[in-house]
Formats: C-alpha cells, structure tokens, sequence
C-alpha cells in the first residue's frame, strides 16, 4: 500500500455493546482496512455476531450480508430469493413482473450464481423446501447477487459439508473486494482469510495476519 | 436429501407457479366471469348529494334525538352478554362430547343458519320477547363455541395428560391436565364472540327487537342521518371499551341486572308455541292432507319442486355469485388493509390512524354497511358486494398485520413495495389464506341474511315467505340455505386440507 494510513473502511474505537444487561462486546478497537479479508473467531457467545453487526451497520447501504438466520423467504423459489439481492436495483414494476413471471435475463444471472453455489437443479424449488445446507447456499446466493464490493457473512457456511463450503467460500472471496466473516471451523478461516481476529467473551484477544498463525496458535480461544 | 430431490424432482429446474398462487387466480378468474353477469348497476340519479348528507351526518351526530337511547343500548349489550353467557355455556358442555359424529352434526346445523334467521323463527313463537333475541344468538353460537372449544382443548399439550399418575379420574384429569391449559384461549375466544354477539344484538333490531338496529333502520329510513351517526357512535364506543368493561367478575352482576331490567314479561302463549311446531311449519301439503297417500305425496312432491325451482335456485344462484365475488373482494381489500397496522410498513403514528379505520369497519355488522350504500347507491349486489368485502377485509386485514408484528426481517431487507411484495406478503400468504377460506362460509351466511334488504339472495325468499305467514315455506328454504352453508363448510375444508393450510379457527 503505497499511503501510509489510509482512512479504515471500517473502524471501531473502544466500543462496547449491551444485550437485555449482559455485555456482549467490550471495549473494541479495531481498524478494517478496503481489501482485507477478515475472520471473526472465537467460542459461541463470545460476542462474534454483535461485532459483526457493528461492522455491517458501519456498511450496511452498500454491503452485502449473509445474517445467521439467512432471512429467506420460504414461500417463493431459490430464484426469487436470490434475485432479491437486486430488488434495489429495479423499479418496482420491473420487480413486480419478474415476481410473476421470472425474466430470461434475470434467470440466466441467477443460474450463474446457482451454478457456482451447486445449486443449479434447485433454481425453482421453493426456499421452504430446501434442507439447511442449501438454504444457506442461497442467502450467499442473494448476496453474492447483489453485487457489492464488501461482503458480511455470520458464518455462512456452518451447514454447509466440507468440500461445498470450500467452493461457497472461495466464490465469496472472488467477488468481493473486502470480506468480514464469522467462523467457528478455524480451518476454514485460516484457508480463506488473510487476518484472524479472536474474541473471549467480548474481548479482542488476538488480531494477527494469517500467514504468522498456525490453526493450533488459535486453541487459546476456545479454552475456559 | 435424496428425498428433498425427489420431491421437488426435475421439474425444480424450471419455474412453477405454486398450488396457493394457482388457487387464488382460479377463484379470482371466476369471481372476474360472475361480476360480468352479476347486477352491480348503480341507479340512484344523484349518489354524491346522497353521500354528502350521509358526511354531514356524521360530523353533526346527534345524541338526543333518539327516544328510549339508553333503554335500546343497554338491550343491545344484555341480549349480547346473556346470549354469549349461554351460548358458551352449552358449546363448552357440547365440547366434551365432540368425538360424537351425532353431537358434530348437530352443532354444524346449529351454526349453519344465521342469528337472524333464528330471529326470524322465534319472532314467530315468542313475538317481540328478550327470549327471541338472547336464543336467536345463543343456539348458533353454542354450535360455533362447541367446534373451537373442541379444537382449542384437542391442541392443549398432552404431556401433563400422560404424566399424571395412573387410576386418575377422568373428571379430575380434566380438570387439572387439560382445562387449566385451554382456559386462557377460552376466554380470549369468549371475548371476541361477545363483540360478535354485539353486532348480531345490533342487527336483531332490523327484524323489530328493542335494540339499536331498530332505531337505525328507522332512523336511515327517514334521512335522519346525525341520529344514525349518534347511535352508530355509541356503538363504536361500547365495543372499544369491551376489554374495560367486560370482566369476567363482573358477569354475574350483568346476567343479575339483565334479568331484573329486560322486560321478560310480554306474552308468551304456550298453544302458540305449539301450533307453530306442529301445523305451521309444517309443508302445506301435509297439512291439509286427511290421509297420507299417494296423492298427498305426489302433492308434497309438486310443492317442493315448485317451491325449489321457483325460490330456492334464484336464490341459490344469486347468493353464490354473490359470495364468491364478495369473497375475492375480501382478499383483495385484506391485502391492501393488512400494512396499515403493520409495523414492517408504518411508524406508530400512521398505524393508530390504521388501527382507528380498521376497527370502524369491522365494528359495523355488514348488514348496516350494506344498507347505508344501498342509500348511496340503490338496489344491485354492489352494494352488498363492497360492504362484505370491507368488513371482512378489515377482520381479516387486522389478523394477517398483527401477524406481521412477530416476523423478522433480514437487516438489508428490501424497502417499500419490494418489501410487500417479496418478503411480507410471500410470508403471510398461506395465513391469508387460511383466514380467507374459514371466513368463506361466515360470508356465505352473510350474504344469504342480506336478502332480507332486498338483495335477491335466499334470504330474500325467507323474509318473503315469513311475511306472507308462509311458515312451512321459510323453513323449507332455510333448510335449503343451512345445506348450502354445509356444503361450502365442506368444501373450504377439503380445499384447505389439499392446500395444507393451517387447520385451527383461532379468531376468524
């Protein structure tokens, strides 16, 4: 990088976040450069979605989230729940005609997206329908979809086996300039990401490049 | 997920439109084809003038123009209270019994024909008598509080059932495994019929009781719009209130005070009551007839067949038609009625003036809604068309946007019409439905009592019919009308069976 400190994309001075009494996250620091790609570890209940939430609302015009619950939509098809990701980008009577009958256009770059997720045969299966490894395909369908250059996924892939969520997250790290994501298979982080931050009990505890970490560095996290 | 695979098979690869989606347009396309044929002309010359003093009405409501005001409100509310009293008392004692196929059919009867049409029937036994009302509201909702009290005690959990000690008595089993359990949903249930009773109380008075319907059909009659208003006003108001004023502790005190103030007297003559059941109403063929042979059965035959060709079909087919657009115009207006008290679509502000419309509609009984357009723009099945479709839109409307309240949303979820059309509406959708589809029937009903306003429904045949004194005929034809209600009961059940739409009648 040629500037020295360039300004963060995202950025966090000595935060702290509350839920129903109980601290989730305290005191945060953390500086998030455009064109990193980020992995937030740690034990459950360690506060990794709220500083992902943080993070996203820091973005949340211009970003693309995969949020823990997906947020699909059960009764329209993968298609139409992929398609969602552009909902903004069309006028609504666009929207509207594409709800009812499904435009070759919009079709054709979905299935491109379907096909990169493995998700190709299920294009008009209805998202209810779908096990749970796919319909988390599809949230990062609808996400991969819209297009943005920073990517949010709570851990996208966490039903998802082990050689899909290899080429679900390498099709996230292609097309996205900057990625933050949570993850509990410290595997799989340290493969996809190029910074590693760990969180206990809503504190940063460890906020290092991958390539100075091995996966046994990360055991402390998840040790009482 | 091999099963998943077969299930949706080859043909998820390309795009199919959804049994629910494909349902809706067929009862869309058909209620299109019968609004082409349908009479929905408006013929009064001016319905703006008329629509004018109707507005002038309302903003300068009179409140003292009524005689006997407090005597009619407070008739309207005891007939209610001591009609739901009864109703529910009977239906939760039918309830336990509800495994029998004979007592499930003898409570569908019961529910198939129309308060009114009760009404109608006690009138001529018991005239102008508090028992007319409160039976006229009691038997058909003992038949309806019977079904859901059944349903809400089959779905109480039955894990405390299992886990009481064996040799329990069945008495004490119910008593504390199975009731504690349903009790909460009896009386949210209880409470929302009672607002049903009002209405139905209200309604009563357009066949001649002592309730506020009385005073407003007399008062539309004669243009006295500013006194409808005051009566319609205070109506609104008392079922506003209803969560103040109608405690559970207080019931005793109601029935008490209903009791001592209805005037219960009048004249009930025992030999009338008899003649009724035992000459009147029956077939005039049959009454006549010195023997029971094959002329009088030819004779019986000739009169059904007339009375069936003649008043009945006529009456059938108008009030099918009649339903079924009014039907599709329900869902519609639910549609467009549902984000008002959302909170997915409005700040607190816009939804308490939502709240405020939904709740005027739907606290007018159809039946007043239809008269007051039928002033605006007389007689067709317009009218009642858009009255039944505004009431129950705004029943159902107010269901489907608390339903909204609960359902989370993505934070990048879509904005504005994107978000009605791909998130909210694909969610609420087969609940719609469901909803729709129980209220089928309730319309159905609806509709048929609306012939009494001169809409050529079966209603208007039993209203002729009673007014000629033609007794056995009224019964032949509301026996007529409670089968049609079956049949619709029967077939919104089979369509939501194959549509698996959730079965439970909660508050529709």
């Amino acid at each position: 990088m040629l500037n020295k400190d360039p300004a963060p994309l995202l950025a966090l001075e000595n935060r702290s976040a509350h839920y129903n009494g109980l601290t989730a996250l305290s005191g945060i620091t953390l500086r998030i450069q455009a064109g990193e790609r980020v992995a937030l570890v740690g034990q459950s209940g360690a506060g990794k979605s709220t500083l992902l939430r943080l993070l996203y609302e820091q973005q949340a015009d211009e970003a693309a989230l995969v949020p823990q619950d997906l947020g699909l939509v059960n009764a329209l098809s993968v298609f139409h729940n992929i398609y969602m990701g552009r909902l903004h980008k069309y006028g609504t009577a666009y929207n509207l005609l594409n709800l009812i009958r499904p435009q070759r256009k919009e079709v054709e770059a979905v299935r491109a997206i379907t096909r990169s997720l493995d998700l190709e045969e299920k294009l008009f299966a209805r998202a209810g329908e779908l096990s749970g490894g796919q319909q988390q395909r599809t949230a990062v369908g609808r996400a991969l979809f819209k297009g943005a250059a920073v990517f949010f996924g709570d851990e996208p892939v966490s039903s998802v086996d082990e050689h899909q969520s290899r080429d679900v997250l390498k099709a996230i790290v292609d097309r996205h300039e900057t990625v933050v994501l949570s993850m509990h298979d410290v595997g799989l982080a340290l493969a996809f990401t190029d910074r590693i931050v760990g969180l206990k009990s809503g504190r940063l505890v460890l906020d290092r490049p991958t390539r100075d970490l091995a996966a046994s560095d990360l055991d402390d996290l998840y040790r009482d | 997920m091999t099963t998943s695979t077969a299930i949706n098979g080859p043909s998820a690869a390309v795009p199919q439109r959804s049994p629910l989606l494909r349902a809706s347009l067929g009862f869309f396309l058909l209620a299109v084809c019968l609004l082409l044929v349908a009479d929905i002309e408006i013929t009064t010359r001016d319905p703006w003038l008329e629509l004018g003093r109707l507005a002038l009405g309302i903003v300068t409501p009179d409140f003292f123009a009524v005689e006997d005001l407090a005597q009619a409100l407070f008739n309207t509310i005891a007939f209610a209270i001591v009609g739901v009293v009864l109703g529910s008392s009977f239906g939760f004692v039918l309830a336990l019994s509800f495994h029998h196929r004979a007592v499930r059919v003898f409570c569908a009867v019961i529910r198939a024909v129309h308060e009114l049409f009760w009404g109608l029937i006690f009138l001529q036994v018991f005239g102008l008598t508090p028992l007319t009302a409160v039976l006229a509201i009691a038997i058909p909702y003992a038949g309806i509080f019977a079904k859901v009290f059944s349903e809400i005690l089959e779905e109480s959990d039955p894990a405390p059932l299992k886990s009481l000690p064996s040799g329990t008595g069945t008495i004490s089993a119910f008593l504390y495994a199975r009731l504690p359990d349903a009790l909460s949903h009896f009386k949210t249930y209880t409470l929302y019929r009672l607002e049903c009773a009002l209405r139905s109380s209200a309604v009563l008075g357009f066949v001649g009781l002592p309730t506020i319907g009385f005073h407003l059909e007399s008062a539309f009659a004669q243009g006295g719009y500013s006194e409808a208003a005051a009566l319609l006003i205070l109506f609104y108001v008392i079922i506003a209130t209803i969560r103040v004023w109608a405690r559970r502790q207080l019931v005793p005190f109601y029935i008490l005070v209903s009791l001592i103030f209805l005037p219960w007297g009048g004249s009930i003559s025992m030999s009338h009551v008899a003649t009724f059941f035992t000459h009147d109403i029956v077939p005039y063929p049959l009454r006549v007839a010195e023997t029971f042979d094959a002329t009088t059965l030819s004779a019986l035959w000739a009169w059904m067949t007339d009375l069936f060709a003649g008043q009945a079909l006529p009456g059938i087919v108008s009030t099918v038609v009649l339903t079924q657009i009014a039907l599709v115009g329900t869902g519609m207006l639910t549609l467009l009625f549902f984000p008002l008290i959302s909170p997915k679509f409005f700040g607190t502000v816009g939804r308490n003036i939502g709240h405020v419309a939904l709740v005027v509609i739907r606290s007018t009984p159809e039946y007043i809604l239809t008269l007051i357009l039928l002033l605006l723009w007389g007689p067709s099945m317009l009218p009642a068309i858009v009255a039944l479709a505004l009431h129950n839109g705004a029943i159902i409307g107010h269901l489907i946007g608390r339903h909204t309240e609960t359902m989370g949303l993505r934070p990048d979820h879509a904005k504005g019409l994107n978000l009605y059309f791909y998130e909210v509406t694909p969610r609420i959708y087969p609940q719609f439905l469901a909803f729709l589809f129980y209220r089928w029937e309730v319309i159905m009903r609806e509709t048929a009592i609306l012939g009494i306003l001169g809409i050529t429904t079966l209603g208007f045949y039993i209203d002729s019919a009673f007014a000629d004194l033609r007794f056995d005929r009224a019964l032949f034809l509301i026996a007529i009308t409670a089968l049609l209600n079956l049949g619709i009961d029967a077939l919104s059940r089979r369509i939501r069976a194959r549509l698996r739409l959730k079965s439970r009648l909660d508050a529709v």
